[in-house]
């Protein structure tokens, strides 16, 4: 029986939702409720609405010559003939879309032109994705944060309409049998602990609700191959050459060049091109990081009944992570040394299928003992804070019968760009970070930025400030710098702590795993700060 | 609320400038050392300035657009300002403030622009902005970066002053003066000007710095000799306006102050907030009387 959820987190007041008579959001001063009150009968609050659709429907004449593809609502080219947009979005994948999805929704960014910049052909005319397509072992786990952006944004929908798993329940142990972790969405008094989701499902339920929105878009099915930046100098020659104010105003903005041979401008240049970003790369913004000596192998598994409980394993290579995806279907992150990747990625399905039950259950180290949990003087400390989970006994995972999926590798790496962003150029989601999956924060930290990079935006355009400015994107730095890098030392901090095979280091984590267990401000922390609703952990 | 506190002290304030009237301020507005200098005839009304502070500017006027520069507390500032602003403006022109043009449509000017920082984010939020400076480097710079964007190219500057434009006889719906009058060598004949250039039931908005104690210790001592932030000699204390005198005098120019509010600056973060402390930087909004 599939968990109940109901909603999670403060909602946010999304426009359509506001009554006459509420508080805005942006204000800093002054007594709302009269001003709305004042603005809901003046009849003028229509006006700028209008302008803008009569533009929408105008605007498609006037261009034949821009080869790009698929686009709704045009915008206008300058005297060159090369269009100007206000935001560049390179990369179209699960975060560069929320972006553009996110500006859509709200009111102050909603009249913002959009170009997106992604040479994938599943944006201009991707297949229909169906309910009963076989799974695909891309997935991520989204977070209760991330499920409010998407459903703010409108694109939840999609994403319950096809396959999903909600899981409310965690377990977590080591191969030495010493301790184990259960956690439970009620303990923090929530439904639902994340949310699992094939990265194409994503995907496609953004790509979908942006085509359902007023905002001016065009997708350009190509690369990026240079971005050219204004600098002080090209700004001030521009200006004491060219009588042309609109040439004087190009040279403010940035031009990228795509591989296409197209060429257009824009105000801001937004980097969602992924770890090896190219926008971050042309903007010379450096990194730091290290590889870990691991490789991830992912795939998709069947079992004999459905699984609502994610699960994971540590190993003395890594960490094996079992994550329901709907259905029957679980899907495997199996973290081990790059050469054990490559041999399980090639082996045959039924030795593959061995290793992974051996890995879940009995390999390596024996079962955890379920600790039962009152009795003994300590736990009489404990009696009045404790959670429900405490009381759980250890549960062995599923068994899984067969692979769904084909198997795929990948190499993990630490990354951290050195500055989000410079004039002109800002960098969101992996472009900006990379982190281990072994807690599935990877994607989450990517919608923060979205969200964090929105309400930036939307200040600055309340405003009137030029998007593009460094000291307005100096702000999204700082919000999202300090939370960032949090969390990456965290799970860093994770994967080194378990990479050590050593007697007095594994009392220690043994330890640890029963704290984290037992003493329940600490799990309730935990599970806020997994959860998105903590920005830093420890300090709420 | 905080709010429901500040508003009584205002109405304190003013019932304090109708019952004392002018004759209790007067000796401190003349306190200030360059009142008596009144400049020669050449621009016969530009009564108001002093050239010792036009010197200051002129001196710096290249480094009103670097954001590191000398400028750099104004830029950090600008935000918050332009936040009163349209939070008030929106309020009094009835304008929706989920728009993103809701000054469509209404004359702005901005007396002692400076080059622009403050125009053209009121020029991109719809407004048609006159942006007025007595320094003729201030009003070259202004027009230079004016016309990198479109939208701000729109805006028109002239080195003139607010007294040349009453002369003229120019009405606007919002006068807005913002780090001026502590420059200012009259600041009474100032906003009478200003008010003169205000249509009725228009909306004047001056912000200022407090002549506390408080505001020596951070926007002199700190910001000038400590940290830095500002060149030294920036302000003159004795040139600080009480809010009880700024009310007073733009009451005697016949506009209503309906709001304050303070500008707190967080050393740790590097923002400013706005709070209703109006101890150090403060903004007020009135609206001019019907007369």
């Amino acid at each position: 029986m599939r968990p109940a959820f109901g909603s999670v987190n403060e909602p946010r007041i999304s426009e359509n939702q506001l009554p006459p008579l509420s508080c805005s959001i942006i204000e800093h001063s002054g007594d709302m409720s009269r001003l709305i009150a004042t603005i809901r009968l003046a009849s003028n609050i229509f006006v700028p609405r209008l302008a803008t659709r009569t533009f929408c429907t105008d605007a498609p004449e006037k261009l034949n010559d821009v080869p790009s593809g698929s686009h709704s609502n045009k915008e206008p080219n300058d005297d060159e003939g090369l269009p100007q947009h206000d935001i560049a979005i390179v990369g179209g994948g699960m975060v560069g879309m929320a972006l553009a999805c996110s500006l859509a929704s709200m009111p102050l960014t909603k009249h913002l032109s959009i170009a997106i910049i992604d040479s994938n052909p599943a944006l201009s005319n991707g297949p229909v994705i169906k309910k009963d397509d076989p799974p695909d072992p891309r997935v991520s786990t989204v977070t209760p944060a991330t499920i409010s952006l998407f459903k703010d944004i409108g694109a939840w929908e999609y994403v319950e309409q096809h396959r999903h798993a909600y899981f409310d329940k965690m377990q977590v142990w080591d191969y030495t049998g010493f301790g184990y972790t259960r956690y439970n969405a009620r303990d923090a008094d929530k439904d639902v602990l994340g949310c699992v989701v094939e990265n194409k499902v994503l995907h496609k339920s953004l790509l979908s609700c942006l085509q359902n929105k007023d905002i001016k878009n065009t997708i350009y099915p190509t690369r990026l191959s240079s971005i050219s930046l204004p600098t002080r100098s090209s700004v001030s020659s521009a200006g004491a050459s060219a009588s042309n104010i609109s040439t004087k105003n190009l040279a403010n903005l940035a031009k990228l060049d795509l591989s296409d041979g197209t060429n257009l401008y824009a105000k801001l240049v937004v980097g969602a091109d992924g770890s090896k970003s190219r926008v971050r790369e042309l903007a010379g913004i450096k990194t730091t990081g290290w590889n870990y000596s691991q490789s991830a192998v992912i795939c998709t598994v069947e079992h004999p009944t459905e699984n609502f409980c994610a699960w994971q394993r540590f190993l003395p290579a890594g960490p094996i992570a079992l994550l329901p995806i709907g259905d029957n279907f679980s899907n495997i992150v199996w973290t081990m040394s790059p050469k054990d990747a490559s041999n399980h990625k090639i082996m045959n399905e039924d030795d593959f299928v061995k290793a992974v039950n051996h890995a879940l259950d009995f390999g390596h180290g024996p079962r955890p003992e379920s600790r039962v949990f009152g009795g003994d003087v300590i736990s009489s400390f404990f009696r009045p804070d404790v959670t429900s989970s405490v009381h759980e006994r250890f549960e062995p995972p599923p068994k899984v019968l067969k692979l769904a999926s084909d198997r795929m590798a990948f190499p993990l790496s630490l990354m951290h760009a050195n500055q989000y962003a410079s004039k002109r150029v800002v960098l969101i989601g992996d472009a900006a970070h990379t982190v281990h999956p072994l807690a599935g924060q990877g994607v989450n930290m990517g919608y923060g930025d979205v969200s964090s990079l929105l309400n930036v935006i939307a200040d600055g355009v309340a405003v009137g400030s030029d998007i593009g400015e460094v000291t307005l994107l100096k702000k999204y730095e700082a919000d999202r710098k300090t939370a960032n890098i949090t969390m990456m030392a965290v799970l860093d901090g994770f994967q080194k702590a378990y990479s050590v095979d050593f007697g007095p280091v594994n009392i220690l984590r043994a330890a640890a795993f029963n704290g984290a267990n037992v003493f329940a401000p600490l799990k309730r922390n935990i599970i806020s700060y997994a959860s998105g609703e903590l920005r830093l952990p420890f300090l709420s | 609320m905080s709010r429901r506190m500040f508003s009584r002290s205002l109405c304190q304030i003013k019932s304090l400038s109708r019952s004392s009237g002018l004759a209790g301020f007067q000796p401190l507005l003349h306190n200030r050392p360059y009142a008596t200098t009144r400049q020669p005839a050449a621009s016969a009304s530009s009564s108001s300035l002093n050239q010792t502070e036009l010197a200051k500017f002129a001196a710096i006027a290249d480094s009103w657009w670097d954001a590191e520069g000398p400028f750099k507390p104004l830029h950090i500032m600008n935000p918050t300002r332009l936040a009163f602003l349209r939070s008030t403006l929106c309020r009094h022109f009835g304008k929706d403030p989920f728009s993103v043009r809701p000054f469509e449509g209404l004359k702005f000017v901005d007396v002692g622009c400076g080059g622009g920082i403050l125009s053209e984010p009121l020029a991109r939020m719809g407004a048609s902005v006159t942006g007025i400076d007595a320094v003729e480097k201030n009003i070259k710079i202004a027009r230079l970066h004016a016309d990198l964007d479109p939208v701000a190219s729109s805006i028109e500057y002239r080195c003139t002053t607010a007294e040349n434009l009453v002369e003229e006889q120019m009405k606007f719906d919002a006068v807005i003066a913002l780090e001026v009058i502590e420059h200012v060598a009259d600041p009474a004949e100032f906003c009478k000007s200003l008010s003169a250039l205000t249509v009725t039931n228009g909306a004047t908005v001056v912000s200022t710095i407090n002549r506390s104690m408080r505001a020596y210790a951070t926007a002199i001592i700190a910001a000038e000799y400590i940290l830095h932030l500002l060149p030294k000699g920036t302000h003159q204390w004795s040139s600080f306006l009480t809010p009880e005198e700024l009310v007073m005098i733009l009451q005697c120019a016949s506009i209503s102050v309906e709001e304050m509010a303070g500008f707190a600056y967080d050393p740790l973060t590097g923002q400013w907030s706005l709070t209703d402390d109006i101890g150090v930087n403060f903004i007020a909004f009135g609206i001019k009387n019907n007369l």
